[in-house]
């Protein structure tokens, strides 16, 4: 597998993504800076990692979305191509309309880092085949923007469509007010577009992926994705 | 010089913070009145905060050097060997008047600065502590200001991408009109590629660098060099405002050119900003400096020369540019989105001359601003001797278990989850032990090795017995380091106190340092970089003495730290540290028998060596399954943290008979560790103490869902959990 990790100015995870894809891919990433206007050739994956890319003043990811390469990702996205967005990546993603909704400020108004547990809605997706449906994953969080919200028609396609593929969930996997660490419509971490080629998850798969970590549960999302390419090669 | 600057009177000299003798020097220095310009150059450099003129005579006495360490004090951070080419570089900076003004932003600007110091030196900042000490949690401005900085250490470190992973938060009323923030910044670098300040040859272009000039923070050093009175909230003009995403943008930025070898030296524009930092580029490598303001960016127009000189905006650098390098390190930042200008030459001269708008606006002998500073032997007084509480005087108002139902869910001993859980501590992937521990752990680069870090000190026993409580801080950080296997490599010291031209707090200063240096000095520890921060005062009223430490130690596999939870039923829980059960001072009998009262529990330095040497040896073999270090509450209260972290419980037995039992749970005795190991090796492990000469004794066993006291009421884990977890967020939400 092939992938390209987009670099905006103030985005701060990349190389946590970079590392974590090699590792499940044995790959190098690209990275591949703001100002391009074109993609790696044979780029199979193109992902918008966390951070706070022009500071996220303005509005988080509204600045990144208008930079060059975004009209690269569009056209690869447009295409078929997978496009991941994580975080800061997911706010990008919705403010350069290739996700619909937006990312409002935690409802308890602070900034949140901690382990999260995430019920998979469905695994028959690139994103989540490295799991299995109902599955109950922990993974970490680190925002202060990740409030998911939408209107109600939209909420309603992306339920009726499946395109809901991340909730938030108590370790036993329920799904309540109190395990919606943000205040999110249905509890919404990560939702795909239309096509399902495009994915956005306020989580952090990329921080759990070592033992090291204290948890191996982001590697699956890895796996899933490096397994749909072999298949697809 | 230009006519139109303000005249010299004796009011403006002492509204700059000089003293009428401090100004009689400076006459003497130059020969003749100072321009204005002169005088603001003049109050900068030889304020407390930058000059260290009380200080000064006294850190002189710490002890600097190890093999390991590559730089020492003096520079912007110290840096040490870690092995195998690589460089620990770290520091520890106090911000704590601007954050008692404007909490968010004096937070953010704290860490912000404290992490410059890190990257200026070549490294790529892995990891932040931080120290903050807020007044009664009663005070009508505490929850405030804990609310403003924790968002503001959060907002400055999750944006710059940096994890957040350790620290200490403490309240005290002394603390209620000057809180405390120390930031500590640690960061990576190669061994082989430190950068310092010292300019080398003439006429190098000295180049600006990062956001534009305004007129923010003017003054800001010397008002940190200033006790507080009522009205010092009308000082909030002089509080700095924070910008991660430039400095992001500035490290990015840094770090490719020093890789491009374009830099010849680098200097951070901190306090005290364009002066303190030509100043010393120029004086360290023994060159003069002309500096041209007109080139130098600015925010809005019409800035004058004195307040180009003495602005602190924040996320700035001063470089000497390799000649030949230039265009490529311009493109660089041009490519960063950053502002570059050559504002200035070296020179031959010695001089530091400030041009503007065609006008010489200063001229001085650029050694003399730094070197001929003054320096005071204040004079210092220590307090009389606190009588020794004998533990058997103590009556226990309550049982042990209530007690430490109590004890746990104090201010002091409750969890800071509330806090950590607003900076990110995982970003980058390398923390191996996240905030609640001992110490930190955090991977090097992918491994094996780990670094331990911590943050340390107990201000009241530095209060009461400043000579104690400076060492039992030092060993505190080393114990810390100790606990989780790390070999405890070196310190960096944040040193806050009142006002010292009163000889008590000097009497204070004094004592602290001196302990200090013995606990450096004996566990070969030594300090490579530190901050102080006196005037911490208001309206006459000290803080309680609190020199900060921050320590960094060695894992040479990370895989092999350990942790203080409990990690399985049916384990041995061994004590280790000799235990006579000392109360002066302790937790319980300020927060359980309502007395702030008695000597602080003495250190015996030896001990600590001897104890700490065999925990890390039990580590590093993989006997030790758990290990915390016994500080704040006592014995029973690290039994309870060890429970609380795992949902294991412990059968203890009753307290020896030759012991009081409150104070032998309770009592605050030094150089102690609690650690577990397997049922089966714990005869073995405690004939080798015996044979070490260390006390150590086995006290229970893990399991069950309780914490339970042969004899006494048991505990359960689930609610010593929740007393711990719940008093932070209540108070926040106005219900504690």
């Amino acid at each position: 597998m092939k992938s390209a990790v987009l670099v905006f100015p103030g985005i701060n995870r990349e190389r946590d993504m970079a590392r974590a894809l090699k590792l499940a891919s044995g790959n190098e990433t690209a990275m591949v800076w703001h100002a391009e206007t074109s993609l790696p050739g044979g780029t199979d994956l193109v992902v918008v990692p966390g951070g706070f890319s022009y500071g996220d003043y303005l509005r988080c990811g509204a600045i990144a979305a208008r930079s060059p390469v975004m009209d690269a990702v569009r056209d690869f996205a447009a295409k078929g191509g997978l496009v991941l967005g994580v975080c800061n990546g997911f706010q990008i993603l919705c403010e350069a309309g290739l996700l619909p909704g937006v990312l409002m400020r935690n409802a308890r108004l602070k900034f949140i880092c901690k382990d999260v547990h995430l019920r998979i809605e469905r695994s028959d997706t690139p994103f989540t085949r490295g799991y299995n449906a109902g599955q109950v994953i922990r993974v970490p969080v680190a925002h202060g923007e990740g409030n998911y919200e939408a209107d109600e028609e939209t909420l309603k396609r992306l339920e009726g469509e499946g395109r809901v593929l991340y909730r938030y969930c108590s370790a036993d996997g329920v799904v309540d007010e109190h395990a919606n660490i943000n205040g999110a419509a249905h509890s919404i971490a990560g939702i795909v577009s239309e096509r399902g080629n495009v994915l956005g998850m306020m989580p952090h798969p990329e921080n759990h992926v070592e033992d090291i970590m204290g948890c191996t549960d982001g590697r699956g999302l890895f796996a899933g994705l490096v397994a749909h390419m072999d298949r697809a090669a | 010089m230009r006519s139109n600057e303000p005249k010299i009177t004796p009011e403006l000299v002492a509204s700059h913070g000089l003293k009428p003798d401090e100004y009689e020097r400076i006459l003497k220095l130059i020969g003749r009145e100072p321009t204005f310009t002169e005088l603001g150059i003049f109050s900068a450099m030889w304020n407390e905060h930058c000059s260290y003129k009380s200080s000064r005579i006294h850190l002189r006495g710490l002890p600097t050097k190890a093999p390991w360490v590559i730089q020492g004090p003096g520079e912007n951070a110290g840096v040490i060997d870690i092995g195998d080419g690589h460089a620990v570089v770290f520091k520890m900076e106090s911000h704590n008047h601007p954050s008692y003004i404007e909490p968010y932003q004096g937070a953010t600007t704290g860490v912000g600065g404290i992490l410059r110091d890190v990257f200026t030196m070549g490294a790529r900042p892995i990891a932040c502590l931080n120290a903050l000490s807020f007044g009664a949690p009663e005070h009508p401005k505490t929850r405030h200001l804990v609310s403003g900085v924790v968002a503001g250490v959060g907002g400055y470190g999750n944006s710059f991408g940096v994890p957040t992973v350790g620290g200490q938060v403490r309240f005290h009323t002394r603390y209620d009109g000057n809180i405390l923030v120390n930031a500590m910044a640690v960061g990576l670098a190669s061994a082989d590629k430190i950068f310092y300040a010292a300019a080398s040859g003439v006429n190098m272009p000295i180049v600006y660098l990062g956001s534009k000039t305004g007129r923010d923070g003017i003054h800001g050093a010397s008002m940190a060099s200033a006790e507080f009175d009522d009205d010092s909230a009308e000082k909030r003009p002089t509080v700095q405002v924070g910008d991660p995403f430039a400095e992001k943008l500035l490290l990015e930025a840094c770090l490719e050119i020093m890789a491009a070898d374009c830099v010849i030296a680098i200097q951070d524009m901190g306090a005290a900003g364009l002066t303190c930092s030509a100043v010393e580029m120029g004086a360290k490598g023994d060159l003069g400096v002309d500096l041209n303001l007109d080139a130098v960016p600015t925010r809005e127009t019409g800035m004058s020369a004195y307040e180009m000189m003495l602005s602190e905006s924040q996320e700035r650098m001063l470089m000497v540019l390799k000649p030949e390098k230039e265009k490529e390190a311009e493109a660089i930042f041009r490519k960063w989105g950053l502002d570059f200008a050559v504002v200035g030459y070296t020179t031959p001269s010695k001089r530091f001359r400030v041009k503007h708008g065609g006008d010489v606006m200063a001229d001085l002998p650029i050694k003399e601003l730094g070197d001929e500073a003054p320096l005071y032997d204040r004079p210092h007084v220590a307090q009389p001797a606190r009588a020794v509480i004998a533990a058997r005087e103590v009556e226990p108002p309550i049982g042990l278990a209530e007690a430490l139902q109590k004890l746990i869910a104090t201010p002091e001993l409750c969890s800071k989850r509330w806090v950590w859980e607003q900076y990110d501590h995982v970003i980058l992937g390398n923390t191996v032990q996240r905030p609640g521990g001992d110490a930190a752990v955090v991977r090097v680069e992918d491994g094996p090795k780990g670094l331990a870090l911590t943050v340390d000190v107990t201000p009241r026993y530095c209060e009461a017995d400043p000579y104690q409580g400076g060492m039992q801080a030092v060993a505190e950080a080393w114990r810390n380091i100790t606990a989780v296997g790390g070999r405890p490599l070196a310190i960096t010291d944040n040193l806050n106190f009142g006002n010292p031209e009163r000889p008590e707090i000097m009497g204070q200063f004094v004592g602290c340092l001196k302990g200090i240096s013995e606990a450096c000095r004996v566990l070969d520890f030594p300090v490579v970089s530190g901050n102080v921060s006196l005037y911490n005062e208001t309206n006459g009223r000290g803080i309680l003495p609190t020199p900060s430490i921050g320590g960094v130690g060695v894992l040479d596999d990370f895989t092999k730290s350990a942790s203080l939870a409990f990690k399985a039923g049916g384990e041995a829980i061994l004590l280790i540290g000799e235990t006579q059960g000392w109360l002066g001072q302790s937790v319980y009998l300020r927060d359980i028998c309502g007395r702030e009262e008695g000597a602080p529990p003495p250190v015996d330095l030896a001990a600590e060596k001897r104890n700490g040497d065999v925990v890390r040896g039990m580590i590093r073999a993989g006997t030790a399954t758990a290990a915390h270090d016994i500080s704040d509450g006592g014995l029973l209260v690290a039994l309870a943290e060890m429970a609380i972290a795992s949902g294991i419980g412990a059968q203890l037995l009753a307290a020896p008979a030759s012991t009081v039992p409150h104070a032998f749970w309770f009592g605050e005795d030094q150089a102690r560790y609690v650690v577990t190991v397997p049922a089966e090796q714990a005869g073995l492990v405690l004939a080798k103490m015996k044979g070490a000469g260390v006390h150590c004794s086995r006290i229970g066993t893990t399991g069950g869902d309780a914490i339970a006291i042969a004899g006494e009421d048991a505990l359960s884990v689930a609610s010593l959990k929740d007393g711990f977890e719940s008093w932070f967020p209540a108070y926040m939400a106005g219900k504690a």
